[in-house]
């Protein structure tokens, strides 16, 4: 059948400039780019790029340039051309439009609304270049209150404490499993999550046996409702357990990582066959109540000795706050929490860009519900999905957060483009495939330093921010509300996110 | 153990989205405290914070006392503050918490703090002493005695418009108001009419806000008042964890979080103040990380668990409590603090000429490091000698 939706980008090649070298041809695995021997020139197909830009940026003589097409339907406020296409392709296959990366629709991004507080005067600021400047956090449980007892001087706590994870920072990687993304990714934010003081998070789809001994310390392995790859070693090879009910992406959906990618490694990480497909049903099976949760909540407790947190991740979705805070009274020991704009490796578009809310107003309402209850200390809050950069992060925990993941960060670092076609498997910059020429093109330690670069300059923009505030320890900015203000706000979300408008 | 949250609402009177107010400000603290309990007037405290004249702007004066009260040293004394426009609002603010006071507690003795009409301070309150044992009915006779005041005192000042309880200590009082702490202490007429075995007192510069009688300084809940110069950057994180625990900020200033998690640590969990210091202003991790193996457990663990309560920016603080009083100042030191003795004196101020005003020669006069607590303890308990002063 003859498509009717015309070609989203452009390439443009500047015939002086090439060399006919062929490496975009070799660079691009959905194969755009073509040599004509006749001709001895490269011939692009527009149809067949998808805009991620590998072959510009490795072309040795700069001669691409790929922009969107200047082809466009007649202009129209209801049918803008995402919805014709979306449209003429459902014509044309029957099928459910499938998409990666987070929602990229113009929701209201509250981060860009929110500003920041500095000290004048009163309260001096500090330079976190002379003055120590304290970014630690403890994720996990905290009590009510300490018990101690003083003998001689001597003093003993008497308080049985929770466990709890300690970052040096607060960005830990978000879950993205072996399987969705390549070993190479996989052993990149792993390996940076060890150097940088923080953790990783293995996603649904286990972690490999050989990189248990080395990165197990740095690792929150999760447990999703496909159960792939759970043993009693990898529950306690790790640092915390992660029980995913929902993803920002597509919250009320499962997973399904198709048999291609089923590679021999990837199936026995997994503990599945080769070559089929990996299914996570969209609910847990074994739970269908809260108190379902606390089961399992506990069987993890118990399989790990009481010694590792547990954290159970949910989508931000309308009445999250009162699950959340059942979770919390279910044994929770951290709730992750994943907005509007999270990412994924595949998800139907109709359902990433439209289901759930933004992470902004679900920070703030999860927290200030638990601060009314009395339980704001009982879990942290770890918040995901749109975290952009440094000043996100210091709002998001502002806004109350104890820490954030990143993942769609992550993969910018190691050289994503936010195409949006992880679900092909042919992601060209090595990260989202299990096509070994692909996946081969990631350097792990080139990606790896990438990686923990990121992290140490967000934190060094955090002490700047929060020494401007007069704040030398991350802890005096959790919920305090008072160092942020709103712009360009309506009164609802002001109350909403618990701030107020700038000049108040 | 803590049911104070769970019961009791916090209602803030004030817009949904306006959280607090908070003032800034920068002041003068002294105190002075004879550590073998023997009692003297204000007058040499009175003396030694108006050297300190310029450290404050008039906006604000006060202090606290322990032992003025050894007649009524049982019972709790309730200082009351009732604001309005006229007499009229001041009476019926009055009528609306006698009722109330009539309902929870049993008073055995009221009346008016006795004051000096001629003084130059302006738009006085009624203010109003009363001492009191409480009256638990019901759900609240579980409740200590203590809780049930401080549930008491946060009721009042949430939902009795134009009354404020600033003090509620037994055989303690504070003493505050609108001009510079001299005046305030003529007002009150502290040279005179009391005496005491601690004074904190305390002269303050409001950055922001029109002054009122409520915000200034001490700031106190049961026997702890705190006197504070400084600015907590960290008030809005310490303020949600305290509300947590049933304590309602609303006297719309930082200082009032100290007290409360004073109260909190040291009354209702029972921690040392040396602890209660390094919760407050805790040593950086990179200390806390070549320590030995149990101070690093144990300084660990506080700031995990109680990291919101960290007082973060600048402050020197004084706690008085009923046989101790304590100075700190925050973990960098952004503010000044000078600790001395002299005989069973035990002296805080910030300025060393204040302290040698009134005592030129001292024993011993140092500067606390930042973070590093100085607790002056009653060295036996005989706080209370049998003495009766007559109230005017």
């Amino acid at each position: 059948m003859k498509s009717f939706v015309f070609p989203e980008f452009q390439i443009i090649r500047d015939e002086a400039k090439c060399g006919q070298c062929r490496g975009c041809e070799r660079q691009c695995a959905f194969g755009t780019h073509r040599y004509d021997e006749a001709q001895d020139r490269l011939i692009s197909d527009d149809y067949k790029c998808v805009g991620c830009q590998r072959c510009v940026i490795f072309c040795p003589k700069d001669a691409i340039v790929v922009k969107p097409t200047q082809s466009f339907y007649r202009p129209n406020a209801s049918w803008s051309r995402e919805k014709l296409e979306d449209l003429k392709r459902q014509a044309e296959t029957g099928g459910v439009i499938l998409t990666g990366c987070g929602n990229d629709k113009p929701f209201r991004i509250y981060w860009d609304h929110i500003v920041l507080n500095a000290s004048q005067v009163t309260n001096p600021s500090i330079d976190p270049l002379r003055e120590p400047m304290e970014l630690r956090t403890f994720l996990g449980s905290k009590p009510d209150f300490m018990g101690v007892e003083v003998e001689n001087g001597d003093v003993e706590i008497e308080t049985k404490l929770s466990p709890n994870l300690m970052v040096e920072t607060p960005i830990l990687f978000s879950a993205m499993s072996y399987g969705a993304i390549s070993y190479n990714a996989f052993r990149a934010l792993a390996t940076a999550a060890c150097k940088s003081g923080t953790y990783f998070n293995t996603g649904e789809g286990g972690l490999p046996r050989e990189m248990r001994e080395e990165f197990g310390r740095c690792a929150i392995v999760q447990v999703a409702s496909g159960r792939f790859g759970i043993d009693a070693e990898y529950l306690n090879c790790a640092a915390a357990v992660e029980i995913k009910v929902g993803q920002g992406a597509k919250p009320g959906i499962g997973g399904h990582l198709p048999g291609e990618k089923v590679s021999a490694e990837v199936a026995a990480t997994r503990m599945i066959p080769v070559g089929t497909d990996a299914i996570s049903p969209a609910p847990h099976h074994d739970i269908y109540s809260i108190e379902d949760l606390s089961m399992l909540i506990y069987a993890l407790k118990e399989a790990t000795n009481y010694e590792k947190p547990i954290s159970v991740k949910i989508a931000a979705v309308h009445n999250f706050a009162a699950i959340a805070s059942g979770i919390v009274r279910a044994g929770a020991d951290i709730i992750a929490i994943d907005g509007l704009r999270g990412g994924t490796g595949a998800a139907p578009k109709a359902i990433r860009d439209n289901v759930g809310i933004p992470i902004e107003l679900a920070i703030s309402s999860l927290d200030r519900r638990l601060r009314d209850e009395g339980i704001r200390n009982r879990a942290s809050i770890i918040a995901a999905g749109g975290i952009r950069c440094s000043a996100d992060v210091i709002k998001a925990i502002a806004l109350g957060a104890d820490a954030v993941y990143i993942g769609s960060a992550a993969l910018i670092a190691m050289g994503c483009t936010l195409c949006q076609k992880c679900y092909t498997g042919k992601c060209n910059w090595g990260i989202c495939t299990q096509d070994p020429r692909l996946a081969g093109r990631l350097n792990t330690e080139i990606a790896a330093t990438r990686l923990s670069n990121l992290i140490h300059a967000w934190s060094h923009e955090i002490s700047e921010m929060l020494g401007g505030m007069g704040i030398n320890a991350l802890e005096s900015l959790r919920g305090n509300h008072d160092h942020l203000r709103g712009i360009g706000l309506y009164e609802w979300e002001l109350d909403v996110l618990g701030i107020k408008g700038a000049g108040e | 153990m803590f049911t104070l949250c769970l019961e009791f609402k916090i209602i803030m009177p004030r817009k949904r989205r306006e959280l607090y107010n908070k003032e800034i400000c920068a002041c003068s603290i002294f105190g002075a405290m004879n550590r073998d309990g023997d009692r003297f007037t204000a007058e040499g405290v009175m003396k030694a914070i108006a050297n300190m004249h310029v450290r404050g702007n008039g906006l604000g004066g006060g202090f606290a006392a322990y032992g003025i009260y050894p007649d009524y040293r049982d019972y709790y004394a309730l200082h009351l503050m009732f604001t309005g426009h006229d007499w009229e609002a001041k009476r019926s603010a009055k009528q609306d918490f006698d009722a109330f006071l009539c309902e929870n507690f049993d008073v055995v003795h009221d009346e008016e703090v006795p004051h000096r009409d001629e003084s130059t301070v302006t738009d006085p309150p009624l203010v109003w002493r009363y001492f009191v044992l409480p009256n638990k009915k019901g759900d609240e006779a579980q409740l200590s005695d203590e809780d049930y005041v401080v549930k008491k005192v946060m009721w009042v000042n949430t939902q009795i418009e134009k009354a404020f309880v600033f003090s509620s200590g037994k055989n303690m009082g504070c003493f505050k108001g609108v001009g510079y702490p001299e005046e305030i202490g003529e007002y009150f007429m502290l040279d005179r009419l009391y005496r005491a075995y601690t004074w904190t007192a305390h002269g303050r510069f409001p950055t922001n806000t029109q002054a009122w009688w409520g915000g200034a300084h001490p700031f106190s809940l049961l026997d702890i008042s705190v006197v504070h110069n400084g600015e907590i950057s960290s008030y809005g994180t310490n303020r949600w964890y305290l509300e947590m625990y049933g304590y309602a900020c609303t006297l719309q200033t930082d200082t009032e979080v100290i007290a409360y998690a004073a109260d909190l640590l040291m009354r209702r969990q029972h921690l040392p103040v040396e602890l209660v210091a390094k919760i407050l202003a805790p040593p950086i991790w990179n200390s806390i990380d070549r320590m030995n193996e149990s101070e690093r457990k144990l300084l660990t663990a506080l700031r995990m668990v109680y990291g919101p309560l960290l007082m973060n920016g600048p402050f020197a603080i004084i706690i008085g409590q009923t046989g101790k009083m304590i100075g700190l100042t925050d973990r960098i030191r952004l503010r000044p603090l000078t600790a001395a003795t002299r005989g069973a004196m035990f002296y805080l101020s910030s300025e060393e000429a204040a302290i040698r005003l009134i005592s030129p020669q001292l024993d011993d006069v140092w500067t606390p490091n930042g973070g590093e607590p100085v607790v002056g303890e009653l060295k036996n308990i005989r706080m209370v000698k049998d003495e009766v002063i007559r109230l005017s």
